[in-house]
């Protein structure tokens, strides 16, 4: 599903070259749920935004569900963005004056789907995070978990390849942090590919396979026994 | 532009952010609004003083008489000088070529006139028929005074229309006969003046009958003359000038009075007043467009600056749109669509206020010197347009860096 060859990245700070990514080999298969651990400044956001067509590597290739993706203007980043990631991002980011729903739909918009069908969709992924009563709410009356699964609902309206997530629980308690994992393996459960940033242990052994990474380069790459995140609620 | 899903994607925009678009609207209305304000009353004062000069020929001469300020040849100050009807002969015969309308008159203020029971106190003069021109007349009844009517004495009298409204109440007035100071006249004419009631409230009879019945011998009072135009404007005030500086020549060496002389004898040329007027009148529309001008500037930059702050205040939004996948056409499209939608509204809003304003108040307002205030509803369609053009114009460029900004960059602004 994503392949990327010898990446690097680096970010011009004044006169000095940051250099974050210093060739990273790194693939993921459909159905996996990986996350990339690692301290701030280790270059795990930096991947996360290069697999999420939102930056670009320098140097190096990344496949994305056999498509190669280099130099891409814009209005092409766009269409890929729109057909095949969905991004779940730490401070959430829905947009604060439209309702759930509608945050829910706006991925659909554009991607040309009509009105009528576009809310029925959007319905149908709300309640699949529980959030159907909540639908003509506006972010600022929901509750953190509240507005992260309002958020994964909206990654997976588009129906994407590929799920990105970067710190999905960072802005959370443990608690919730565990209700939104439970969601997240759910949804790799039912086949979807996911990729999430963490510097939590725990949120990281809640998935299959970990990616340590450290000052732009991968130091480990192992499966491990994923734990499952309704197991950990009750501890 | 006409996708109904991006119209309502627009109004939802404008529900959810009805402060930001109200203000938006508040900067576009108010400047339209002014706009159309300012021009009206420029407008308005361009009517009043061009009905200031309808009142009269606008390229009328006159010459009145009074008394002689300095001692000349032997003579004392203090001398009246009278106008004869040799005084205008000669001046006529001189400038015969030059001439269009002329005619002297004698007048007396105020003539106590009767009909029937009812009876006014009117002013009196003694004409020859070019006089309807020189005063700007038009006839509403009858006929005016003719060359006949001076050669026989005739006792016929023109009235004004509000010696007709006072005397005959509506009912008929040709051939009734009226009487002036005891003297019994024939009505042959009702004339309007655009100089208003004051002006209508005259009588005019032959000035034949006028010097005849008032026992003035071949006295006058005024002499009027038009001259021919050019058709520039210019020229005529030119020409006006020295057939002036002529005419006053011939009269002070006729009547022997002193050159310096200033109170003797007066000659006033609407024209040359016309001419001030006009150039006044032409640097206050000037002023009001340079004032209008500089309102519309200030929609514009204001405009500009909510759009600046439109644009920065949904940086963020631009970038979770485009994490979504929204392309940056679709992002600029929907901040200029939503921008024009809005000016549009709130430019016609403006334009309609400021001309329902004028259209009430228009009427109520009677001062001298501003007459009828409106506004060329063309010129004030094509200033909404700018608006909105400009509005558009200077929204594209915040809204074409807000599309390009990398997403990352855009979801990182705070």
């Amino acid at each position: 599903m994503i392949e990327i060859k010898n990446l690097h990245k680096s970010y011009k700070t004044g006169s000095t070259f940051l250099h974050v990514l210093k060739g990273i080999n790194f693939s993921v298969k459909e159905g996996e749920m990986v996350s990339i651990m690692g301290s701030s400044g280790s270059g795990k956001s930096t991947l996360l935004n290069i697999l999420g067509i939102l930056d670009e590597a320098d140097q190096g290739t990344y496949t994305l569900d056999g498509v190669l993706i280099k130099n891409l203007n814009e209005k092409i980043a766009a269409r890929y963005r729109n057909r095949f990631l969905g991004f779940i991002f730490q401070s959430f980011n829905l947009i604060n004056y439209k309702s759930a729903l509608d945050n829910v739909a706006m991925p659909l918009y554009y991607q040309g789907v009509k009105r009528v069908e576009r809310t029925d969709k959007a319905m149908h992924y709300l309640e699949k995070v529980g959030l159907a009563d909540w639908a003509t709410h506006l972010p600022s009356e929901l509750s953190g978990g509240q507005k992260q699964r309002v958020a994964i609902a909206r990654a997976l309206a588009s129906d994407p390849k590929v799920l990105l997530a970067d710190e999905p629980t960072g802005a959370l308690d443990s608690k919730t942090s565990y209700e939104v994992m439970e969601l997240i393996q759910g949804i790799n459960d039912e086949g979807k590919t996911i990729l999430i940033v963490t510097h939590e242990e725990d949120i990281a052994h809640m998935t299959k396979r970990i990616v340590h990474l450290k000052d732009g380069v991968i130091i480990s790459d192992s499966t491990v026994n994923q734990r499952k995140a309704k197991a950990m609620e009750n501890v | 532009m006409f996708e109904l899903e991006r119209w309502q994607e627009i109004f939802e925009t404008i529900r959810k952010n009805k402060l930001r678009t109200f203000l938006t609207g508040l900067s576009v209305a108010s400047g339209i609004f002014i706009l159309v304000i300012l021009l009206a009353i420029g407008n308005g004062m361009e009517n009043g003083v061009a009905k200031q000069f309808e009142k009269d020929a606008e390229n009328k001469i006159s010459v009145w008489t009074g008394v002689t300020s300095l001692g000349y040849k032997g003579l004392n100050p203090g001398r009246f000088i009278q106008l004869k009807n040799d005084d205008y002969n000669q001046t006529v015969q001189k400038h015969q070529d030059h001439l269009e309308y002329k005619s002297p008159a004698y007048r007396i203020w105020s003539g106590l006139t009767t009909y029937n029971k009812e009876f006014g106190s009117y002013r009196i003069e003694g004409v020859l028929p070019d006089f309807q021109f020189l005063e700007n007349e038009s006839l509403v009844q009858g006929r005016y005074i003719n060359l006949q009517d001076q050669q026989n004495y005739e006792k016929v009298a023109v009235i004004g229309n509000k010696v007709f409204t006072d005397l005959f109440k509506g009912k008929n007035a040709i051939g009734e006969y009226i009487e002036i100071t005891g003297i019994n006249f024939k009505v042959i004419g009702v004339f309007s003046d655009p100089g208003g009631e004051r002006e209508e409230a005259r009588i005019f009879m032959p000035l034949s009958t006028s010097q005849r019945v008032f026992n003035a011998g071949d006295a006058i009072r005024t002499l009027a003359y038009t001259l021919h135009s050019t058709g520039n404007f210019d020229k005529d005030v030119e020409a006006s000038e020295v057939f002036i500086a002529q005419l006053e020549n011939q009269l002070k060496s006729k009547h022997t009075v002193a050159a310096e002389d200033t109170r003797a004898i007066n000659i006033r040329s609407n024209l040359e007043n016309a001419k001030k007027f006009y150039d006044l009148n032409f640097m206050i529309s000037l002023f009001f467009w340079g004032v209008g001008i500089c309102t519309i500037i200030a929609g514009v930059v204001g405009v500009s600056n909510i759009m600046l702050i439109i644009v920065k205040e949904r940086t963020k939004e631009m970038g979770i749109r485009k994490a979504l996948g929204a392309e940056p056409w679709s992002i600029i499209a929907m901040i200029l669509h939503e921008s024009i939608f809005i000016t549009t509204i709130a430019g016609f809003t403006g334009l309609i206020f400021g001309l329902g304003l004028l259209e009430i108040v228009s009427p109520l307002i009677d001062v001298e010197y501003i007459s009828n205030p409106s506004v060329d509803f063309k010129t004030a369609i094509i200033t909404v347009f700018i608006l909105i053009v400009a509005g558009a114009i200077a929204g594209f460029f915040p809204a074409y860096r807000a599309a390009n900004i990398k997403p990352i960059e855009a979801l990182r602004d705070e």
